[in-house]
């Protein structure tokens, strides 16, 4: 199988932060592959451990940076990575960054997309469901179990709810969202971090995967940031 | 159809009960409808015969459009968007909002991409200013917030957060009048099968639907302590929380779990018990209305963010507390 992961590093959420202009001042301050995406990059590593040929890809949409949590999930186990970068892709909003992946992701096979479930920076859990409608297919939120069908045709999952949670059956591809509880990722081991820095990172830009900076890009986006504060003080 | 400018809450219904969040839902819809000068329609979509509570019909909107289809019977976001995207691009409502529930959470991001159109979600506070919608949302674990306007294109989308657009006493109004639709599926949108919705044991209240939170820490010191939280909690009519540590050692469930990691709550009162206060446990808890802190390390980060602090050994102080609420609840 091939499975695809969707990372995405953010600032370590322990850090202090401080704003200016209307920006988070991220300079300097620690950054991580994003935590729920942990999972879905352990899931995928799992699976292809169990079964021995699965290829697990991670892709990225962001600056040259987010390379370092590219290494991070290599490290962890991933095969490859693929890097979306291009200055056309900056200040796009969540939509706009699930039709990047969308129109990179059709350039590769996937059977399985994993996310995390939110991007604990911007935080708005809307890039998998988006993707998902975009590339049409099927997709399921917050899971916390995943069970493939022997012929990996389908896929059984248990989703947190209220109170509860539901067992879903999907066929694949879908798009899953990770939510903890799912596993307990790894921390990558000393040969995994060599065996990384090996590992390809291919880097697509907006022509290699097809989008229309013009119609496509942050003029395109649908909402606008009007004001970034600090939480009015208790 | 309406007419003029509509405003549609997607209110969620299950066994004949609306959720709480979805009156909330409702309510915000009216407030915002008051500035935009646009009605609500609330939609609720089931399985053929189901009930429209009550309390949906009359709560004040202009119109119950009620959708139906067997594929509705439990919640199912790929069904929904192919039911909903066609209502929305014949009837043109301004916005369409709904409860940040995991489920909605998993709609509205599905639903905006269907009709590309922009999103806000999990939003703590909405408001129209000549004619253009505005969305406050907590982002960087509630270290901060941001406000989003929204563009020319309709309808805006958004979920709120739970327990933060609570209605005031509003009298009942007149029943709405109730449209039926019968919705057309097309085999794609009935490709996921939600074969079992399993319940949480016990009479349990999920902690994002309490009022009031009562949530351990590793002050608890073990397992066993939850009980005296267990006691606080059945007199106040309460549900408790618990912080990631706690929830790793195994002590409680992971549906328990505050944090950035585990669920986002907004309680009127969380009581924080052996509780440090690290930011990850504060960015799900941090827009509570009142929070109270019991912690024996007067330096806790906790105490930063409590309005009222109790500096003490939390073993000690929760017997008395739940004895003292006893007598004044006369329980
Ligand atoms: C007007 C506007 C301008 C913005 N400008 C910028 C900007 O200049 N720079 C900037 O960094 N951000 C910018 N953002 C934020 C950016 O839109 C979000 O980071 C992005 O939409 C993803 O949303 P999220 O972080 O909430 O992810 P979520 O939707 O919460 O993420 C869910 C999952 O989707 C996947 N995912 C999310 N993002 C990526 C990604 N980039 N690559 C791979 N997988 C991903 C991950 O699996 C993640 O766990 C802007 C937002 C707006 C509204
Ligand atoms: C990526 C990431 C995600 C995370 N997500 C979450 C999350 O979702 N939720 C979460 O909670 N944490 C989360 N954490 C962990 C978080 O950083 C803290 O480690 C955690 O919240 C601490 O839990 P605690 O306050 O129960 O324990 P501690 O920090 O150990 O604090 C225990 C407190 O109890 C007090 N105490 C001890 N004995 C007593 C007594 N007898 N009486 C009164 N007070 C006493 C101590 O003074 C101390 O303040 C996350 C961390 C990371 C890195």
């Amino acid at each position: 199988m091939n499975i695809l992961v969707c990372v995405k590093q953010v600032i370590d959420t322990g850090a202090a932060i401080e704003i200016k202009d209307g920006k988070v001042q991220s300079e300097g301050l620690p950054r991580v592959l994003n935590p729920y995406d942990e999972f879905a990059v352990e899931e995928a590593v799992r699976i292809k451990e169990t079964d021995g040929e699965s290829t697990v890809t991670l892709i990225s949409m962001g600056p040259d940076n987010f390379k370092d949590t590219l290494r991070r999930g290599l490290a962890m186990g991933a095969d490859k990575a693929v890097h979306l970068l291009d200055p056309a892709f900056e200040g796009l909003d969540s939509l706009g960054v699930a039709q990047v992946l969308a129109a990179g992701i059709r350039t590769l096979d996937h059977d399985l997309i994993l996310c995390g479930r939110q991007a604990v920076d911007d935080d708005m859990a809307q890039v998998g469901p988006s993707l998902a409608v975009l590339l049409g297919m099927p997709f399921v939120s917050v899971i916390t179990k995943l069970n493939l069908a022997d012929d990996k045709k389908s896929a059984e999952v248990t989703r947190q709810i209220e109170g509860g949670s539901e067992i879903i059956e999907t066929p694949l591809p879908a798009v899953l969202t990770c939510q903890k509880g799912l596993n307990e990722p790894r921390l990558p081991s000393l040969k995994g971090i060599m065996a990384a820095k090996k590992k390809e990172i291919a880097v697509l830009d907006a022509a290699a995967i097809g989008f229309d900076p013009a119609t496509q890009g942050a003029t395109a986006n649908h909402i606008t940031q009007v004001d970034l504060a600090k939480p009015p003080a208790r | 159809m309406s007419e003029g400018k509509q405003i549609w809450v997607l209110a969620e219904v299950l066994g004949g009960q609306v959720k709480p969040v979805s009156l909330e839902a409702l309510h915000a819809g009216q407030t915002l409808g008051g500035e935009l000068g646009a009605t609500v329609t609330a939609v609720v979509a089931t399985a053929p015969g189901a009930e429209i509570p009550e309390d949906v019909a009359n709560c004040g909107v202009a119109r119950v459009l009620h959708i139906q289809h067997a594929g509705l019977e439990t919640f199912n976001s790929l069904a929904l968007v192919e039911v909903l995207a066609p209502q929305v691009q014949s009837q043109n409502p301004e916005v369409v909002m709904m409860g940040a529930t995991n489920h909605g959470k998993e709609l509205a991001p599905a639903l905006a991409a269907r009709l590309g159109v922009g999103l806000a979600t999990d939003c703590i506070e909405i408001h129209a200013e000549g004619g253009m919608l505005k969305a406050r949302r907590p982002v960087y674990a509630g270290k901060a917030h941001i406000t989003f306007q929204f563009g020319d294109t309709r309808p805006c989308i958004l979920t709120l957060r739970p327990n933060v657009f609570r209605p005031g006493e509003t009298p009942a109004g007149d029943a709405a009048p109730v449209e039926t639709v019968t919705a057309d599926i097309p085999e794609n949108g009935l490709r996921l099968k939600v074969k079992e919705v399993v319940q949480a044991a016990g009479r349990k209240l999920d902690i994002t639907e309490a009022r009031i939170i009562v949530s351990g820490g590793m002050g608890m010191q073990k397992p066993e302590n939850f009980q005296l939280l267990e006691e606080l909690a059945e007199v106040l009519g309460a549900a408790v929380g618990a912080s990631r540590p706690v929830v790793d050692n195994g002590w409680r469930e992971y549906s328990n779990q505050v944090g950035q990691t585990g669920r986002t709550v907004s309680p009127d009162l969380y009581i924080a018990c052996g509780i440090s206060g690290a930011v990850q446990h504060l960015a799900g808890m941090s827009s509570s209305r009142c929070i109270v802190a019991i912690n024996k390390d007067p330096n806790a980060p906790i105490f930063d963010v409590a309005d009222y602090g109790i500096v003490g050994d939390v073993l000690e102080i929760l017997p008395v507390m739940t004895a003292e609420f006893k007598k004044v609840l006369q329980k």
